[in-house]
Formats: structure tokens, sequence, C-alpha cells
């Protein structure tokens, strides 16, 4: 008895053992994605504590029938223990149980508002001293300067609108882009988002939390990549038949580079729109023509 | 000697028999429990195989990545009407065939309270799933088996789909909360002298919270998709957010019936395990109460949880804290039953017959489905796992894990007594083991899809990582879980003809429906006995050894005479 004990006991150590330190590959089939954002990261690391906890009471609890099975199966002679229970036993795993329990509560309410609430922006991120960083909005950092993109999710494409560099009032002449966000490194960025049409869901694994985009309501979330690269994710929420071509891709680059981008960004929306408009002075010139010529001269 | 002469298995005296209906009218319209019970678990076997076909064809879309064997479209009907069939055609009906033929045989009744409206529940049943699966003809629907609006809205699926899930909910709806009420009032009525409520074996202490939840439930879906049929074809605007409507409404409404609707799938199951641990380790069954009172428990902290289902949606933090709360709390009870059917086994004298392993199967393999939900349970890990597959295996380890393993092992421990023959335990226990490692190996690994990024209800990925062969060990599993349920198919199919004849009590179990014959007679009892104990059973066999022991005299009578005259 004692000696199957140990050998338990043994196991479930060199099975925790095995978790920590695991390789990466093997780690990735263990525990979610993170290495993106500091929210991801908690995540990962309180997962990581709650999934300890799950593989001893799994060890435990598989351990103890297939114990039983083993050991108590019907041979001559025995005779089943005619027990009916045992308050006391009863009782011990009950508080033993709401233990475990009150101990991951306390440790998700002590990361909860690490993963909820943003940090400031770090000195290397982009400059946040002007006054069109304020954010509005319930989520902020403490000091209250962020990038702010509104993520507008519909069949089937994300579009992101960088608010902060609106012209005029009215957010007309916004820079925006489609599919591909392009934030700033070490900058604290924060998400607004919307639904056009149906409910989608925002989500970079590697930047952590998802949130639904509800048509009709604003979600909010944020992350901070110091690491330069691609962060793919994809739509999450069954939206329609394209679902799954929803995909996603938030590229961070430093500063310097994101604010090259913000302005041919823009300078391609300005031609974009004088395109347009050169298509529609020529439309209303020949109204009543072949419209087929039109499109090509556009 | 008389020991010898006389088997202690108990027996009944027919005074009269009547030659049983035949033919296909008289299952048309009969009202007796027990052919109502047959009906039902044949229909909800039927339509489990449909969604297991569908489940099969989903696996094979996904066997591969960037694969093109079905169409987007296609794709998502297989996941919607595979949800659906499962949770509203085969879960909830086949436990309702279960709690059909037995409570009233275990609480040693006659019949259910309200024959008429039972036969009613099952025929509006079976009008739910024909609803569901004409529209296969025509265009099924696509939006998920919890059918998200807007999507399910008609300005996105205006086609008749959605219709057809709507007109399913309320039909099954309605058969559920009649039979709800029925099985109330049995138990609540018509209960065997004797039989107090502490003495309630646990199968039907299930389905009476089974019962109370769907009452409780129902009433809100019903509400829900009546008014999403309004939206869709009366102009009303309820989740239409264009003109204030609400989307999270919808799913607040969904939910409210949607995670109660979890533990209407899955307490019936436990209360199957509660009675197949005790008769096959030959112990009573380990803190009665404490199993009693943790399914009371788990049914009313069920109803407080849904916002869990909510977490990533824009709800203030306090209520998505009430909810993870709420969650925890009801690991409490789930804790203790399993604690107290792994107490049942100890130092029990444990039969490996087919009905036992597949409990035990249940109790191993739904510990996982439990443990994978506390993941779920935490607010910021639900961030990074809601809505990918590491949810598809949490939602599998439980209702296939957990619900089917348990329907499995009350296949196995009621068919004698339904059919009078038992089944082929060599064939029983190579189905269990498909069965056991199918699911382990479908499922497990879907945790790992999930932590690496793949979301649910997608009908391709790209190949990077390893994703596509996680996908395909999850494929193969698959198949060896569907080759497992064909096993047990063709157990059933042979042994209705060829298996051994049962007699009245094959497993020495300890509840009254035992004590009559298999199958039972049309009456079901010829003289109820007054039960004393928890185990009745026992009770009946002790006195009829202690009788032929004392000499002649006990052969003249019956169990039912001795017990009712002891």
């Amino acid at each position: 008895m004692l000696r199957r004990r140990r050998t338990l006991g043994a196991l479930a150590s060199v099975a925790l053992l095995g978790l920590l330190l695991a390789p990466d590959a093997f780690a990735s089939a263990l525990t979610p994605e993170k290495g993106g954002s500091p929210a991801a990261n908690h995540i990962w690391s309180l997962y990581l504590i709650t999934l300890i906890i799950a593989a001893v009471i799994f060890v435990g609890v598989e351990g103890a029938l297939i114990y039983c099975l083993v050991r108590f199966r019907a041979r001559k002679g025995r005779e089943a223990k005619q027990v009916h229970g045992s308050a006391r036993l009863e009782i011990g795993w009950t508080v033993g149980a709401a233990l475990v329990l009150v101990a991951l509560a306390t440790v998700t309410f002590l990361d909860l508002r690490d993963i909820r609430d943003p940090t400031n922006s770090g000195p290397n991120g982009l400059n946040l001293s002007g006054s069109e960083y304020v954010t509005t909005g319930s989520l902020k950092p403490p000091n209250g300067r962020a990038l702010t993109i509104d993520v507008i999710g519909m069949q089937y494409i994300w579009q992101y609108v960088y608010t902060n560099y609106s012209p005029s009032p009215d957010g007309l002449g916004t820079p925006y882009s489609y599919y591909q966000m392009v934030v700033p490194t070490n900058t604290t960025v924060i998400l607004h988002v919307r639904s056009k049409d149906v409910v989608h869901e925002w989500w970079i694994p590697k930047l952590g939390a998802k949130v639904q985009a509800v048509p009709g309501y604003t979600s909010n979330t944020w992350f901070k990549i110091s690491k330069p690269g691609n962060y793919p994710g994809q739509c999450s929420f069954l939206c329609g038949r394209g679902h799954t071509r929803m995909i996603a891709e938030v590229t961070a680059v430093p500063p310097a580079q994101f604010q090259r981008w913000l302005v041919l960004q823009e300078l391609y929306l300005h031609k974009a729109d004088l395109q347009a408009q050169a298509c529609r002075q020529e439309l209303s010139a020949h109204q009543g023509a072949q419209s087929v010529e039109f499109v090509k001269s556009c | 000697m008389a020991t010898v002469a006389l088997s202690p298995a108990p027996q009944i005296v027919a005074r009269r028999v009547e030659p049983a209906p035949r033919g296909i009218m008289s299952w048309i319209t009969t009202t007796d429990h027990k052919r109502i019970g047959i009906l039902y678990l044949v229909t909800s076997f039927a339509f489990f195989i449909l969604g297991g076909t569908e489940a099969l064809m989903i696996r094979l879309q996904l066997g591969e990545a960037n694969n093109t064997l079905v169409s987007p479209e296609v794709y998502n009907q297989l996941f919607t009407m595979h949800g659906t069939t499962m949770v509203f055609l085969f879960i909830v009906p086949m436990l309702a065939g279960f709690g059909n033929y037995f409570v009233p045989l275990m609480i040693g009744s006659r019949d259910m309270a309200f024959p008429r409206l039972n036969a009613l529940s099952y025929w509006l049943f079976l009008a739910g799933g024909i609803v569901l699966y004409s529209s296969v003809f025509w265009s099924p629907p696509e939006a998920g088996w919890i059918s998200t609006v807007p999507l399910a809205e008609s300005t996105y699926l205006p086609s008749g789909g959605v219709d057809a899930w709507i007109y399913l909910v309320h039909l099954t709806g309605l058969s559920s909360l009649l039979g709800s009420i029925n099985f109330y009032v049995t138990v609540a009525k018509m209960r065997a002298p004797g039989l107090s409520w502490s003495r309630l074996p646990l199968f039907v202490w299930s389905i009476l919270a089974y019962s109370l939840l769907l009452i409780i439930a129902i009433p809100v879906i019903a509400g829900a998709v009546t008014m999403l049929l309004l939206d869709r074809h009366f102009g009303t605007h309820f989740f239409s957010t264009a003109n204030g409507g609400s989307v999270l409404l919808w799913q607040n409404l969904f939910w409210f019936f949607g995670h109660p609707e979890v533990y209407i799938l899955i307490l019936p199951a436990f209360g199957i395990i509660s009675e197949v641990l005790p008769v096959f380790a030959r112990k009573p069954i380990f803190g009665y109460k404490a199993i009693a009172a943790s399914t009371i428990m788990i049914s009313f902290l069920g109803l407080l949880v849904w916002v869990h289902h909510m977490f990533t949606t824009p709800t203030p933090l306090v209520v998505l804290i009430f909810a993870m709360i709420s969650s925890f709390l009801i690991a409490v009870p789930t804790g203790i039953k399993i604690f107290n059917w792994i107490g049942t086994l100890w130092q029990g004298s444990i039969e490996f017959r087919t009905p036992l392993m597949f409990a035990t199967g249940m109790v191993g393999l739904f510990t996982i489905g439990g443990l994978s939900g506390i993941f779920l349970a935490m607010i910021p890990v639900d961030w990074q796992l809601s809505d990918t597959y590491f949810v598809v295996a949490h939602i599998h380890f439980v209702f296939v894990g957990g619900s089917t393993m348990g329907i499995f092992a009350g296949i196995y421990y009621w068919f004698p007594k339904i059919t009078g023959r038992m089944l082929s335990e060599r064939l029983g226990k190579w189905s269990f083991w498909f069965m056991f490692v199918g699911i382990l190996v479908t499922f497990m690994i879907q945790h790992s899809l999930g932590l690496d990024g793949m979301p649910r209800r997608v009908y391709e990925y790209a190949n990077v990582g390893n994703l596509q062969l996680y996908n395909q060990i999850s494929t193969v599993g698959s198949w060896i879980l569907a080759f497992g349920v064909l096993l047990t198919i063709i157990n059933v199919w042979r042994s209705l003809h060829h298996g051994t004849v049962a007699g009245p009590d094959p497993w020495k179990a300890n509840t009254l429906e035992w004590f009559t014959t298999s199958p039972p007679p049309i009456n079901n009892f010829d003289e109820i006995p007054r039960v004393r104990s928890l185990e009745p059973m026992k009770d009946i066999r002790r006195e009829i050894e202690r009788r032929s022991r004392e000499g002649s005299g006990a052969r003249e009578r019956t169990p039912a005479e001795i017990k009712v005259r002891a």
C-alpha cells in the first residue's frame, strides 16, 4: 500500500516536472500562446497555475479510481465492506474542494486587473504627448494616453480606423486600413471593437484577451507589443459562411516606421479619394452613355 | 437443502395474464410508460446515429489542412445539425426514455401520473425531430446550435432553416415541459408505500432535478425563439440593433436556458452512474444524502452561471465576476459526486461487467471535462480560450465522456430488464474499449488545437504549426469512437433474439425495477412491495434466503407476499 502510494507520488512529481521543463514544442500543446503583450503573458501564467492544480487533482482522482478498480476487483472470498458513508471524510473533501477553488479565485482576482487594465506606454514607444492621444472611453492607462484604434468587424473583413489622426471633427479623412493593423512597438494600443452587421470576435492569440464585436455595443481591449513582428489571428465567433476566412494580422513596427507607414497610408487614401472624385466628374459629364467605358477610363 | 431448491431470485405471481397488444397500431396508440420509454430510446438512438454521421463528416473535412470536401455552407449546416441533434434529439430524449421506463418501476408505480400526456410528449418530440430533419431537403439551419443573432435574423439567413430550428425548439421544448411535469407528479404522488424521499433511488432524484430544470428553463427559450420568429417574419426588432433591439438580450436569454440545459444533459447520467456503481461494487452507495443533495445544489447553482458563456461580451465586470464565482461553486457539489463514487468502489468487491466499465469510464472521462471547465470559468483564461477548440474539447468530454458514456452504462444495465435478454459481455467490453480510447484520442488533442489558436466552427485551417497533425489525430479518434458505437448497435441487434435469457434480476441489483419480470408485465407489479430501506431488493433477497433457510412454508409464498407481511 505504502509502496503504491510512493509510486503514485513519484509519477505525479515526474509529470509536474515534465510540465515545467517541457521543450517549447511540447509546451505549446499544453499552454495558450503568449509573448506578444503583457495581458497574454499574465493569462499564460494564470493558466499554468491552474494547469498544475488541475494536473494534481487529475492524477489524484484518476489514480484513486484506477487503484480502486485494480485493488478491489471481485475475487474469491472477498466481501465488500458494507459502509454507507463517512461524515468526516465527506466534510473533508467538500472543504478541500472549496479551498482549492478559493485559492484559484484569489489568484484570478490578483491577476484580473493586470490583464484588463492597460499600462502606460514605454519610453521607446510612440511619442504620445500630443493632445490627440488623450483617451476617451472606459479603458485607459494610468496616464490617460494611448494610441486608440477602432476595430470594426463586418462580413468578412476587419477594418481599423486610427481615430487619433482624424483631421476633422466629423472623422472624414481619418486614416484606416483593412486586414493588417500596423502599430508602433512599446506603445499602449487601446482597441474599441465594434461590428457593422453580425457578431464577430477579435482574437490575436499572442496578444491575449479576445472580445466580441457586438453590433450596438463597444468592447474594449488593449495590448502593448515589445517585439516587432507579425501577430496573426482571426475572427473566432461564427459570423456566416465566410467566418473561416475572416483573418487578421497585427504588425508591430518601431515608432518611426509606424509614422512613415501612417503618412504613406494617408497619402494612398488621399490619392484614392482624388481618383474617385475624377471618376465622379467624368461620370456626370457622360451621363447616359455606355457605362462600361467609364469603368475602363477610371 | 431448501436453499438449493429455491432460487433466491425474486418472482411474482400472475393471477390473470393478458396477452400483450401487438402490431404497429398498438405502438402508435400506446399509453404504457414502458412502450413510450422504448419509443423514446429507439427514436433518440436513431437521431444519435444521424448526429454521429454529421460529426464524422465534420471530422473528415478537418482531417486535412485546406480541405475542400464540403463547402463552407454545408460545413456550417453540418455542425449546426450535429449540435442541435445531439442536444435536443439525442441526449435529452434518451434520458427521458430511461426516465419513462424506469422511474415508475423504481418507485413501485404502475404507470406515470398522466399516461396520455406522456404519449403526447413522445409524439411532440418526434414531430420536432421530423421538422428539423425535413429542412435537410431544402436548406438546413446554419447559425450554430445556439442560433446566434443577428446571424439568425432573416436579413442574413432568409431561408427556412432557422425557422425549422425554431419549431424544433418549440416542439421538443413543449415535449420536455409536459414530460417534466409528468415526472414530477409521478415521483411526488405515486411512490410505493414506505418509499419516502430519503429512500428515493438516486436516478429518480436526478430525473427530478432534470424535470425541475426543464420546467424553469424551457419557458425562457420558448419565449426567446418566439421573439426570433417574430423578428424574422413579423417585423419586430427584439434582436436587431439598428431598430433598438439588443443582441445581448438573445445571448442572455439563450444561455439562461443553455447552461441549465448542460445540467439537464448530465444529471440523469450521474443518476445512472449512482445506480450502477453500488450494484457492481456490491456495496451501498457511499454518502447517499450527499449525492442527492449535490444533485439539487447543482440544479440550483446551474441557474446562476449562464453569463460565463458571455465573458467576452461587453458586459460589466461585476456581472462576469458573479458568474465566475457561481461557476466555481458548482465545482464543489460536482466534486462531491466524484469523490462519493470513488468511495463507493473503495473496499468493494467490484465485478467487471459492461455496465460497470461504462460507469467507471464515465467517471474518469467526466473528470477531465470537469477540470477543463475550471479553466473556462476563470474570466481571464476564458478570454484566451473562449470559442476555440478547447471549449469544443470541454463540452465533448462532458457530453460524450459524461452523458453518452452514462447512457451506454444505462443501455447495458437495463437492456435485460427491457427485453428479457442479456447483451453480449464480450462485444460490450470491446465496444467500451473502442469508445473509451476513441473519446480520449478524438477530444484530448482538441484542447491543444484550441491552445494553438484554432477557433471553433471553422471549415478549414492553414497548415501551420501542428494544426494538421492534431486534427488528423482527432479524426482518427472519431472513427475509433464510431466503431465502438457500431459494436453496441450490433450487440443490441443480435442479443434481441439470441441473448441469454435474463430472468427478473440478473445483476442482483438494489432497486424495485428488478422485482418484476423482464420484461415487466403491462401493470408492472401485481403486488406493490413495501419499501423499508434504500435498497429494497436487498431486503427482499435477504428475507427469501432467511425463509428458505427456515425450511418449507416459504415455497408457497411469493416474495411480494413475504414483503407485504414482513
